[in-house]
């Protein structure tokens, strides 16, 4: 194994095109492509097997709808229970293009507010298909129980979320992804029950299984008996999330990991945009070294919240002894019309940028106000408590300060990420008979996700979109032969995930995988996170093979394989974040424009916004994966506006 | 702060468990209760012991992974996960003890971990809207009163952790069954399986070897989302109603 080498550079191959995606005009692409695809005879459905790896919005959806359909599903998840699957924790809502409040809303303007909100980085035919299946998904919701927010009449109520400015955001309190994940695992449940799935819980996915060029099946770590397995499929589709807990400290679920998506990349699928990470304006600021994770304040908080720092710098008297003409409300200066509702990408650089001023609040001066006083004023207590009190309470919790008496505190921290698996049109990726959904892939939200997307579409990729695709690529290759655990392709990943996992054993250092962890997860936040340069980055990507070279070196992990081994696991997965860190670095260094949530510290207009360079960088970069430390190959799909024109985006 | 630790520690389900007593030092006040049980994992790594197994995935409250008895209380002495429990509960120099949930349908599956599949099971037995994706209506076509979906939320915001079940003199899972089937029974969308849903979903709890329930409250005390206790007298009442008329 070479550890220790750094990326010379990287080569450029073959452009890419998105094979599947129609013509036509757009409004008509997804019903072009569902007449298109073959179909599988539903009495021949279940003699084909699905793997789906993760139980988040877009794997449970998945899982349970192709289940529904007469598929034989095979289903795993880390946790213990599918039910625990970290969309569980997203909080402010969910989009869709009902126009409910006749406010000027429709599928169009989703896209269009979508395809701007991504810094015209994203492929118009998908949002726009995403834009469409936005009102399907909430008919589903309510059908299956979720208990969504309702006015007094009893019909629907929806809120304002960032980047837009119409209400399309539907949501449960502050817990719309915990009501939304129980109405698909709820789903998942129920064909779980009926001999549809066949679940296996505390199961990790440790590497895909390619045979003759095609995806057909996994290899997996049962975590309680630490036995691997292999399990064999005619299509294999990784729900398993995003990359953000690369940088150690994030608003993923501790154990979230890019294992499952790292693996397939070294297996042939192309990784594409990985420098595209969402940093959310609105998290509790750290308090120490003893972090091992950051939590967000639903950025529907802005709706009501006003944000703020003292005009002067190092004014550290408390907050409601500042007067107000000595605060500067700095949203709603620069940004007049959309105020504290700019997108994530806009509020987050901005607060870095007060604080880079000095003018930052609390420990270390690195916060901003989040103030709810005029809304308590206006609305009154008892409105605010019903609207964001169980999110009030959690602020509470966490810092033990009372944010009806005295503004929150907020900083950015790292919250999703946008780049993921290359797939088509179809979900597919690279490897034929892999595909990916939900925040695992790249393919919506382009170089930055407008708030109460994700959900959108995972649930979309999930519920509607793979369930329609998957059948032409199942059609087209019936009944294939039959993979035994003996062939030669099987055996070899299979050496080589218990090589990997013996290796980390046997090394019997001094450091934990933690303390690696978060030396790598510093040094991505300090030169690949709110800003970038090409200084920074060449920097990281010298020191990021160095750590590599010392964790082989110096990694301690205790207890032994065939065990519920917690220690292993977070081992094998920093093997992975120690690779992927190097190619966000690079996708960083190459894409020299600002775009969205990328911001390179070169590119920025006279007032300090992102300057794309859309001659040079309207693609998408899918890399091909080469050897570890060594070159990946750029592969660019270029992206074609047809119906949202690029411009430089304007909140102000 | 300096804290004495007794933690269960066991091999695996198969082995015998028994306490044992770390000492910890430099804590803060601002540590979450896991981030302290990290520092002390760090340390028994580097020393080449076996870290203490702990199950915690979201560490905001709401995944419903963490599950450890706090000096005998479940999620500890606040009304809270303990992922979301903080060390400035604590006292310097305070002795803490740590094990698992404690119920025969939760075995142990190493130190702290348990095993909570049984509930997993009981939401398979009943606990969905037969709704299969494509199925539905538009959403606006049954309007819902606003108290009946309030109740349904209340309902719903069970998080799976089991608090409950650890709580219970009996180890009943009657509050984490109720709040399903309440919030589900309570929605129109609910109302066709109504009566088979109590029936299978309390059938498969007994099933697990959940303990009866004797309405003593502790789990409506220990719940971190205050799921209400009546939410069991309520669902009694549908199981009576749907034995009646189902006539099983």
């Amino acid at each position: 194994m070479n550890h220790s080498s750094a990326y010379a550079d990287y080569t450029t191959g073959e452009p890419l095109a998105d094979a599947k995606a129609p013509d036509g005009p757009i409004a008509d692409r997804w019903d072009t492509r569902r007449f298109q695809a073959k179909l599988v005879n539903p009495a021949n459905r279940r003699k084909h097997t699905v793997i789906v790896v993760g139980t988040g919005l877009a794997g449970g959806s998945a899982g349970a709808t192709l289940a529904e359909q007469g598929y034989h599903v095979v289903q795993f998840c880390y946790q213990d229970s599918p039910r625990r699957a970290h969309s569980i924790a997203a909080q402010g809502g969910i989009n869709a293009a009902k126009n409910y409040r006749n406010d000027g809303d429709s599928v169009h303007r989703l896209f269009y507010d979508t395809v701007k909100g991504g810094d015209f980085r994203a492929r118009e035919s998908n949002v726009h298909r995403l834009a469409q299946i936005s009102v399907e998904i909430i008919d589903q919701c309510v059908a299956q129980g979720v208990p969504f927010a309702r006015e007094y009449g009893g019909l629907l109520d929806t809120r304002s979320f960032g980047g837009v400015q119409v209400s399309r955001t539907f949501y449960a309190r502050g817990q719309t992804g915990q009501q939304l994940l129980l109405g698909a695992y709820q789903a998942l449940s129920r064909q779980i029950a009926a001999g549809n799935v066949e679940m296996h819980p505390r199961t990790e996915m440790l590497d895909l299984v390619v045979v003759d060029g095609r995806a057909r099946g996994i290899v997996a770590r049962d975590l309680i008996t630490g036995r691997i397995d292999t399990y064999f499929a005619d299509a294999v589709v990784l729900a398993s999330g995003g990359y953000g807990n690369v940088f150690y400290l994030s608003t993923n679920a501790m154990n979230s990991n890019a294992t499952a998506v790292w693996r397939a990349h070294r297996r042939g699928a192309y990784f594409a945009n990985p420098c595209f990470t969402q940093i959310h304006p609105t998290c509790i600021p750290r308090t120490g070294d003893h972090q091992s994770k950051l939590t967000l304040m639903s950025e529907s908080l802005r709706n009501d919240g006003r944000i703020w720092v003292p005009r002067a710098k190092g004014d550290d008297r408390p907050p409601n002894k500042i007067p107000e003409d000595e605060r500067d409300y700095y949203l709603e200066r620069i940004y007049p019309s959309f105020g504290n509702l700019v997108p994530r990408d806009i509020a987050s650089r901005a607060a870095k940028n007060v604080c880079d001023e000095g003018r930052g609040v609390g420990p270390g001066g690195q916060g901003v106000y989040l103030d709810f006083a005029d809304a308590i004023r206006r609305m009154g207590r008892k409105a605010v408590e019903e609207k964001y009190g169980n999110l009030f309470e959690m602020y509470e919790r966490i810092t033990a300060e009372n944010p009806y008496e005295v503004p929150m505190r907020i900083y950015p921290a790292v919250h999703y990420t946008m780049g993921g698996l290359w797939v088509d049109y179809d979900l597919q990726t690279t490897v034929p008979g892999l595909f990916a959904v939900g925040e695992a892939n790249f393919s919506d939200h382009g170089a930055n996700r407008l708030g109460a997307s994700a959900l959108m579409q995972g649930l979309a990729d999930g519920y509607f979109v793979l369930p329609s695709t998957i059948n032409d690529y199942l059609a087209r290759h019936p009944h294939q032969d039959e993979v035994s655990a003996e062939h030669p392709a099987v055996q070899e990943v299979v050496a080589e995930t218990e090589d990997r996992l013996n290796l980390l054993l046997s090394v019997d250092g001094d450091r934990t995988p933690d303390s690696f962890h978060r030396e790598l997860g510093e040094v991505m936040w300090e030169f690949c996170g709110m800003a970038r340069t090409e200084t920074g980055l060449r920097k990281a990507l010298e020191r990021i093979p160095q750590i590599r070279e010392e964790f082989w070196r110096r990694i301690k992990v205790p207890g032994a394989g065939e065990e519920f081994n917690q220690s292993l696991e977070k081992a094998n997965r920093v093997v992975d974040y120690l690779e992927l860190a190097e190619l966000m670095c690079l996708d960083a260094l190459h894409r020299a424009e600002s775009c969205g949530g990328h911001f390179r510290e070169e590119s920025q207009t006279p007032d300090g916004e992102a300057a794309r360079v859309d001659e040079e960088f309207s693609y998408a970069a899918a890399w091909e994966f080469t050897t570890t430390g060594g070159a990946p190959v750029l592969h660019k799909e270029d992206l074609v506006f047809e119906y949202v024109h690029p411009t430089q985006r304007s909140y102000a | 702060m300096k804290l004495t630790l007794r933690v269960w520690r066991q091999k695996n389900a198969a082995a015998d468990g028994a306490m044992s007593t770390y000492e910890v030092d430099g804590i803060s006040r601002d540590m979450s209760f896991l981030e302290m049980l990290d520092t002390l994992n760090e340390e028994l790594i580097v020393k080449g012991e076996d870290p203490v197994a702990f199950d915690h995935d979201c560490r905001e409250g709401i995944c419903g992974a963490c599950s450890l008895v706090i000096n005998g209380d479940a999620h500890g002495p606040e009304r809270t996960t303990t992922c979301q429990l903080h060390m400035r509960s604590f006292e310097d120099g305070d002795t803490i003890d740590i094990e698992p949930w404690r119920a025969s349908a939760f075995p142990v599956v190493k130190d702290l971990v348990v095993d909570r599949s049984a509930f997993d099971r009981i939401i398979q037995s009943g606990g969905y809207i037969s709704a299969p994706t494509g199925s539905a209506p538009e959403a606006h076509a049954a309007p819902v009163p606003k108290p009946d979906a309030d109740s349904a939320f209340e309902h719903a915001e069970c998080i799976g952790c089991g608090a409950c079940v650890a709580a219970c003199p009996n180890g009943s899972a009657m509050l984490f069954t109720s709040a399903k089937v309440n919030h589900l029974n309570v929605l129109p969308q609910g109302a066709p399986e109504r009566e088979t849903r109590v029936l299978d979903m309390v059938a498969q709890m007994d099933e697990e070897g959940f303990g009866g329930c004797t309405l003593t409250g502790e789990c409506a005390t220990a719940c971190p989302k205050g799921i209400p206790l009546p939410s069991i007298s309520a669902m009694n009442k549908e199981w009576l109603r749907a034995t009646r008329k189902v006539g099983r």
